[in-house]
């Protein structure tokens, strides 16, 4: 039972890392334009860079 | 290598100086922007616009922001025209009025996040739970996942079950009941037991429950409130894309093109043939005619001179005008048809919701089964303690997820279906409100008819002289003269391109040739005297002096017939009501079909007789466009708009359809209709899982495995059956 100790606090910590990535993408406005990051990923070369989001 | 290092770090700093440089942003609409390549060539050439330090497109709302450095005048101009060269149509949004909506959008997509992440979680330390209780777990362990459970769910519901709190308790401060009523009370009360429960070491734990029904309902909120999103977006679109510029004069005759919300009472505005006027003015100098439709309803234009008020939205058809703009609140049509609006929207008054109709019988019955659990426990000898707990059962059992679920799923299947047609449905409760209609009243003008003027057919004698008239006519740009060149190209006559053809504003057009004169417009231009006739009418002079009128009339759209007969056969009254002349209303209702038809109709006078069908128990949708409408629109049960309409029609509109086909009108009413049958099917599934599980709960036998089975099924269940919607065939 030992094993529990740390076995959970790590399935907890990996779920956090999930929902913190989760949370950062949609804060860096990923989840704005699902129709065009798909086109995006075709281009050659490296597009405009998205502009500086307002705080 | 120290050198490359400075230059590295100068280069660095000059970049990041002019970083730190005020940046402005504008956001543009892209009309015509479909793919990948269109979005490239978009932010191309805005990049290449100078002062521009980036340009990022977003596909799916059709927009385009920029970022650049300092706001000049004639900015936005830049980038519409740098757009123009590219083959773009673009338009600067009115405000960033949006925002507010994205950002609810991030909100609860931030809390479906926050849910799904506790809901899981719990749900593995649950499994754990209910596997170990069959085997060997110890009972300390036990607790500890219980405790562990708590600590995931408490911040959990604190945070992610705010928006139905929120409601509840706004629905409860105004003494109404809604479908977030019993879901707070059912997740605060599942949680507080199961903290008790806890504390006391006892198996009836509900946390995963409490927290997998808020991830539930979360995601439908989000799916609901993100096409919310969309439809608004798409519908600020249109009217960025229809709002227009001014040339507007200054004292020192320079004349600088504005947007029109930038106009203020007492600038001089040119306003070109073929111009929309941007906004109400007066006109100082100039005759012309101006047609006035999309105010009035009236198809035939009304000639102005100086002194004249014309409004925004009309367009000029004549000679140049130059018109002062004046304050809107000056105005008597437009602040006559902004009081009635606003009267109309209160006597609308506050419709209530399927989903909170059915919470206002459902709420009631779940609380009073309750405490009639907790009295039988009670009555029949148990403590106090576990007919509290059985009770809590029962409200956890009958928490409405399905039932909250129902209606949403629905809506958001529905609303996608249309808006992927071209029909961007506004009001959240205007499905619901067109579905139960039984009468339909239509506009005329631009909405049975398409607004623009067509040729009638010529005397077969007049007939050749068409080709020359036509040679003429494409010379000018007023829409008569369109409407002649494009009935020549119908019959399949050869149009050629005019040469020495001198146009007269506000007269007509004149050209030499061996023979003689040749003329084209109003009666008076070509030597022509007496009534015009009812028919709009223009004149060509041939150079042997015959004359011959070429008549107009407002073309119905071509399925209009088609479609108010579909209406008759589904059951719907259809009546036509519009501000145009009798003999052009009576025509018009004759050629698609209405038995019923009204003529010379004022703005007051459509709502009066709303008023006057809604008092006979008539549920009525108006389909309208004009400003004359707005008010009868916000009046109706419902209304569709289409997109031509002017702006406030669109506002006060439940849905707005684009292009030609009158169709979508049938099409909106069938999906309606549809949605709400799936709606009510949702809600018998809903009641059927209760019917099922709500004897266990009162029984004592609802154990938290058994819950959070039960709860899951059905909430998919209603899903599934909700986005049979996309794709399923609906009829009227």
């Amino acid at each position: 039972m030992t094993a529990l100790a740390w076995l959970i606090p790590a399935a907890l910590f990996l779920g956090g890392l999930g929902l913190a990535a989760f949370l950062w993408s949609m804060r860096s406005g990923q989840f704005d334009d699902l129709e065009g990051a798909a086109w995006r990923a075709l281009w050659d070369e490296d597009g405009p860079q998205p502009p500086e989001r307002k705080r | 290598m120290a050198e490359a290092l400075t230059r590295d770090l100068s280069a660095r700093l000059i970049d990041k100086a002019l970083a730190a440089a005020p940046l402005a942003s504008t956001t543009l609409v892209v009309e015509n922007m479909h793919c990948g390549g269109c979005m490239r060539k978009v932010e191309q050439a805005l990049c290449a616009v100078d002062g521009v330090a980036a340009a990022r497109a977003n596909l799916a709302a059709k927009r385009v922001t920029v970022s650049h450095r300092s706001k000049g005048a004639g900015r936005t101009e830049a980038f519409v025209d740098a757009l123009a060269a590219a083959g773009f149509k673009a338009a600067e949004l009115p405000e960033e009025d949006d925002s507010a909506a994205s950002n609810a959008d991030r909100d609860f997509l931030r809390r479906v996040g926050v849910a799904g992440f506790a809901a899981a979680n719990i749900m593995l330390l649950s499994v754990s739970v209910w596997s170990g209780a069959a085997g060997d777990m110890e009972r300390s362990v036990q607790s500890l996942f219980h405790w562990l459970s708590a600590l995931i769910a408490l911040p959990t519901v604190a945070y992610a079950g705010r928006p139905f709190f929120r409601s509840a308790v706004q629905a409860l401060k105004a003494g109404r009941l809604n479908m977030d009523v019993p879901i707070s009370l059912g997740v605060t009360l599942a949680t507080a037991m199961s903290l008790y429960q806890t504390l006391r070491g006892s198996e009836q734990v509900y946390f995963d429950a409490a927290v997998a029904l808020l991830f539930f309902l979360l995601l439908g909120r989000f799916l609901d409130q993100r096409m919310r999103t969309r439809v608004a977006g798409a519908a600020g679109n249109l009217l960025g894309l229809r709002a227009s510029t001014a040339t507007v004069l200054g004292a020192d005759g320079s004349s600088e093109r504005l947007p029109a919300r930038a106009l203020t009472p007492g600038m001089r505005m040119l306003v070109a043939a073929g111009e929309r006027i941007a906004a109400d003015g007066r006109v100082l100098e100039g005759a012309s005619e101006v047609d006035e439709s999309l105010i009035t309803g009236e198809a035939s234009p009304a000639s102005v001179s100086p002194g004249r008020q014309v409004f925004a939205g009309t367009v000029n058809l004549g000679a140049p005008l130059v018109v002062e703009a004046i304050a809107t609140d000056q105005n008597t049509l437009l602040a006559e048809i902004a009081r009635l609006m606003a009267a109309a929207q209160q006597s609308r008054g506050r419709y209530v919701r399927l989903a909170d109709r059915a919470a206002s019988f459902y709420a009631p019955a779940v609380h009073v089964l309750g405490l009639a659990t907790f009295l039988g426990w009670l009555v029949t000898g148990h403590g106090w303690e576990q007919a509290l707990t059985v009770a809590i059962a029962v409200l956890i059992i009958t928490c409405p997820c399905a039932l909250a679920l129902a209606v949403p799923a629905v809506q958001v299947a529905a609303t996608g279906r249309l808006f992927g047609r071209g029909v961007l449905v506004k009001a959240a409760d205007g499905l619901e409100r067109l579905a139960e209609a039984d009468m339909v009243v239509f506009d005329k003008t631009g909405t049975l008819s398409l607004g623009e003027p067509h040729m009638l057919p010529l005397a077969p004698h007049d007939a050749p002289l068409l080709a020359r008239a036509a040679t003429l006519a494409s010379a000018s740009r007023h829409p008569y003269a369109r409407a002649v060149v494009s009935a020549a190209r119908e019959r399949g006559l050869a149009v050629f391109p005019p040469v020495e053809v001198a146009e007269t504003a506000g007269a007509g057009l004149a050209r030499m040739t061996p023979e003689g004169e040749e003329r084209l417009g109003s009666g008076r231009w070509c030597g022509v005297s007496g009534p015009a006739g009812e028919s709009a009418t223009l004149w060509y002079r041939a150079p042997s002096g015959k004359v011959v009128p070429f008549r107009f009339e407002d073309r119905l759209r071509p399925d209009a017939r088609d479609v108010v007969q579909q209406l008759r056969r589904s059951g719907y009254a259809v009546e036509l009501l519009s501000g145009d002349r009798m003999t052009a209303v009576e025509a018009a209702a004759k050629e698609v079909g209405i038995s019923v038809w009204r003529g010379r109709q004022g703005p007051a006078e459509k709502i009066a007789h709303l008023e006057g069908l809604k008092a006979d128990g008539r549920k009525v949708i108006m389909v309208g466009d004009g400003l004359n409408d707005a008010p009868a629109l916000a009046a109706a049960h419902a209304s569709v708009s289409p997109s031509t309409a002017a702006d406030v029609s669109q506002t006060a509109a439940d849905a707005i359809f684009q292009g030609e086909r009158l169709g979508s009108v049938v099409e909106v009413l069938a999906v309606a209709k549809a949605a709400r049958k799936l709606a009510l099917q949702n809600f018998a599934i809903a009641v059927a899982y209760n019917v099922m599980f709500v004897p266990l709960a009162v029984a004592g036998l609802a154990t938290p495995l058994i819950a959070a089975i039960a709860m899951s099924t059905s909430s998919i269940l209603v899903t599934a059956n909700a986005v049979r919607l996309r794709t399923a065939r609906v009829e009227l």
